[in-house]
């Protein structure tokens, strides 16, 4: 393999920061759920790249439970953009003031 | 060293992910989103992992690149070409994103990460098929318990009542 663990984890700190950035400073409720996207599979990427390299089964496991429960929260985020949606006819964050404590 | 695969890989998924954040409109953003998330695949693929690449590519690119997509859909016009942020808030995003990938770059380089380098053959996928059923079974229970609510947990919360109202009294 010419690829090492190193190059991986490089991509996905890219990610991370890349993810991290969107989450900051988006105000569109849709696409901070794309920057939690991005995030969840850097997470997954190291858990692939960790478990071939040691090598272990654990971390393809791990990251298949990983990505199935990526997609309940996705489910559960997006019914609540067309929920809120609906109350306020918009997507900025900024917006949904009544959810604030 | 990495191989010309694993470079054009990269570009693609980190210039997908720029884009799926920073493109006008929410439509070609959940497009450039798929790209990241196939060529998060693809490097699945790389690391001889094919069973969670395709699964990657069923349950990501799939349904939820799918569902995304619908869901923009369901949002006003306006509301989908409209850039809402400002500009300090973003010139602090990206010196938070470098300061992330900076200082996380560094430790992970300065790590022991760098001289771990394998021969060995990769994970075969019956042993991943005989660790759900052997050892996380009752996580596999749970996880479908989990995904079941959600579903219904997220129909609930979808469901319009008023518009249910007026068709009973239809």
């Amino acid at each position: 393999m010419t690829n090492e663990l190193i190059d991986f984890t490089l991509v996905s700190v890219a990610l991370l920061g890349i993810g991290i950035y969107g989450l900051a400073v988006k105000r569109n409720f849709i696409r901070m759920l794309f920057a939690i996207e991005i995030i969840i599979n850097a997470a997954n990427l190291n858990l692939v790249a960790f478990g071939r390299f040691i090598p272990d089964s654990g971390g393809q496991t791990l990251a298949l439970f990983s990505i199935a429960i990526a997609a309940t929260e996705v489910a559960i985020g997006l019914s609540l953009i067309i929920v809120a949606y609906r109350m306020y006819q918009n997507v900025d964050i900024a917006d949904f003031r009544s959810l604030k404590g | 060293m990495a191989d010309i695969a694993f470079l054009a890989l990269t570009v693609i998924t980190i210039g997908s992910a720029i884009a799926a954040l920073e493109m006008r409109s929410l439509i070609y953003g959940s497009i450039a989103l798929m790209g990241t998330l196939g060529g998060i695949a693809g490097f699945f693929l790389l690391l001889d992992a094919p069973f969670v690449a395709l699964f990657q590519i069923a349950v990501y690119v799939g349904s939820i690149a799918v569902l995304i997509l619908f869901t923009v859909m369901l949002v006003k016009r306006e509301l989908i070409f409209k850039k809402i942020e400002d500009k300090r808030r973003k010139f602090a995003g990206i010196g938070l994103m470098l300061i992330v990938m900076v200082s996380l770059g560094a430790i992970f380089i300065d790590s022991g990460i760098k001289t771990i380098t394998t021969d060995e053959p990769p994970v075969d996928f019956r042993d991943i098929g005989a660790d759900f059923v052997i050892y996380y079974w009752p996580a596999l229970i749970l996880m479908g318990l989990i995904l079941a609510g959600t579903v219904t947990g997220a129909l609930v919360l979808a469901r319009r009542v008023d518009v249910e109202d007026d068709q009973r009294t239809n």
